[in-house]
């Protein structure tokens, strides 16, 4: 793969996962609560989609699965909220019960592919890859440029570059009406928002809800785009969040919500870009995991270790 | 006319275990529209518990709250606030540390403001604007910093701002100047007064400065072991010094009203 193809499939997945770094954002950032939902509400959109893709429906698909996220986000709410349990109690349980919820909505199997069967002409029977977002706007590219070897990577790219953009801008006006305000207040300081006689836990519920409809959104997109849904595909996906998160805040500081908004974006292509960067030199790809979780430490301990720095640099100058 | 009726309040902590604590004690109180009242009492004798029992913080064994004729004694907390504005000794807690001064007075005004898409709009900042100038202490200029840059006395005063700004029937201070230094201390005192006068609001201020328990208000009760003890107002009040005060005290409770810090300011 030439330098350039490379980049482009790079920020391709980037885009793809970046409503899920924005979920991660939701949580993490703006709520302040560790929520551990989100490796389950992934697959749960990329099942839902699949299933509804299947039906010939490939944007009610994307809607499904956003639905789907937000259903799992509101049962981890009202655990946190009206059943008083711990938060990441609350998110392991949601993820653990969609286990069983994606397996079935899979069929009982751990993959699902996009396809469905139809008797052709000859009355024989084959498989039929079925309608997706990223095929129609492929032929669409196709058509326009009369390229008929228009780049797949290059097509996602584009149409899921829109898409981010549009949620990115929704998400950022939300954070200023007063519900998205009292989300963030919520995060902030829960009793003054009590105080100001608002249901904080009304706002908590909804932000969850927010940010795993938001990482259900990358599952459906991301099962579109590699045209199946995997079971499996969720373990590691909170620490692959974070890791985009704090890659964003170290190009852009942790500043106000829409900064935010747009570093988590910045940082999920970011770090799709250094994933490419390490299966270059021949990492194996089952190396993901460790590397994210080595970015997500080193990430955190950096800012730790510039203040020590800082500060001994300072004790030296008062002793000269 | 009565603004608030506290009827018979109980409340005992860790029942059934050996720290078993009897917060409320049977605590009655009927609350004149406009009365300022000052609380004392030694620590623990259940002042700052009968606040969160006015505010809904946890469900009491017993008694019967009225505010304004309607009984809230059941309603949930982040409900009775929108008639009942509190401030802590803590200047943190009153506001959000990363959101805006606008945003956090917005947030604060969010059951009278004006309609509008986005939370922050141009009406209700002028008149934040009009309102933080009354504090003199710069505000009105910096809408858009950070609460968290601003500094302990700024922050308290900006909370008395958020407490008051959507005109609550009831205004409960827990001691709120006890965290700031001497100078700002007095400040938001100052401002506590001349914001109480303006809008004629309904107070009770908890404090462990005896003169200045005597000085504010119009009434003045202490507390001691979940129950009030004392309930001085009127002539009564305006003769009482704070020899008197502890005189009354010891008579009444058959003790010393005693704490370190209450001596020391007293």
């Amino acid at each position: 793969m030439n330098l350039f193809a490379l980049l482009i499939s790079a920020l391709s997945q980037g885009m793809i996962y970046a409503p899920m770094a924005l979920g991660v954002f939701v949580a993490f950032s703006v709520l302040n609560t560790a929520d551990l939902t989100i490796d389950g509400s992934f697959v749960a959109g990329m099942s839902v989609c699949a299933v509804v893709a299947i039906s010939g429906h490939p944007y009610l698909a994307l809607l499904a699965g956003i639905a789907m996220g937000a259903l799992a986000g509101l049962i981890t709410g009202l655990l946190q909220t009206k059943l008083g349990i711990n938060a990441i109690l609350s998110g392991i349980l949601t993820m653990t019960g969609l286990y069983t919820i994606n397996f079935a909505l899979l069929g009982g199997q751990s993959n699902l592919y996009l396809q469905r069967m139809e008797v052709n002409a000859a009355g024989a029977e084959t498989q039929v890859a079925s309608e997706t977002v990223y095929k129609t706007f492929r032929s669409l590219m196709v058509q326009l440029t009369g390229n008929k070897r228009f780049d797949a990577n290059l097509s996602a790219l584009i149409v899921t570059s829109l898409i981010v953009a549009a949620t990115v801008a929704l998400l950022a006006l939300f954070f200023y009406t007063r519900t998205g305000m009292a989300i963030r207040a919520t995060g902030d300081n829960e009793e003054m928002v009590r105080s100001s006689s608002i249901n904080a836990d009304r706002s908590r519920i909804l932000g969850i809800m927010l940010s795993n409809a938001l990482v259900a959104f990358s599952g459906a997109l991301l099962c579109e785009q590699q045209r199946y849904a995997d079971l499996h595909f969720g373990s590691g996906m909170l620490v692959v969040g974070l890791a985009s998160v704090i890659i964003g805040q170290v190009f852009f500081g942790q500043r106000g919500v829409t900064i935010g908004i747009i570093s988590a974006v910045i940082g999920s292509l970011a770090y799709r870009l250094i994933l490419q960067l390490a299966y270059k030199i021949e990492m194996p790809s089952y190396a993901v995991k460790l590397l994210s979780a080595v970015i997500v430490i080193v990430a955190l301990t950096l800012p730790k270790l510039k203040r020590a720095l800082s500060e001994r640099r300072a004790a030296k100058e008062d002793v000269t | 006319m009565t603004e608030l009726t506290l009827k018979n309040l109980r409340k005992v902590f860790e029942r059934g275990t050996p720290n078993v604590k009897v917060a409320l004690d049977g605590v009655s109180l009927d609350v004149e529209r406009g009365d300022f009242i000052t609380v004392l009492g030694s620590n623990g004798a259940g002042k700052s518990t009968l606040f969160n029992a006015i505010l809904g913080k946890f469900r009491l064994d017993q008694g019967r709250i009225v505010l304004d004729g309607e009984d809230i004694t059941r309603q949930r907390d982040y409900r009775r606030a929108l008639n009942i504005g509190c401030l802590y000794q803590d200047p943190m807690r009153g506001t959000a540390p990363h959101m805006t001064i606008e945003e956090n007075l917005a947030l604060a005004y969010t059951r009278k403001a004006s309609r509008s898409f986005f939370a922050v709009n141009r009406r209700d900042s002028a008149k934040f604007r009009d309102l933080l100038r009354e504090l003199d202490l710069g505000l009105e200029d910096r809408l858009k910093t950070r609460m968290g840059l601003l500094s302990g006395g700024q922050r308290q005063a900006a909370s008395l701002l958020m407490a008051t700004i959507a005109e609550p029937k009831l205004l409960l201070l827990d001691e709120h100047t006890a965290a700031l230094d001497p100078a700002t201390a007095e400040k938001v005192l100052d401002l506590t007064k001349r914001i109480v006068a303006q809008r004629r609001l309904t107070c009770l201020m908890i404090t462990h400065n005896m003169h200045q328990a005597l000085e504010m208000g119009n009434r003045t009760i202490v507390m001691d072991a979940g129950k009030i003890v004392l309930d001085v107002s009127g002539e009564e009040r305006a003769r009482l010094t704070v020899q008197g005060l502890l005189d009354r005290f010891r008579a009444d409770a058959g003790r010393d009203l005693d704490n370190d810090r209450m001596l020391l300011q007293a």
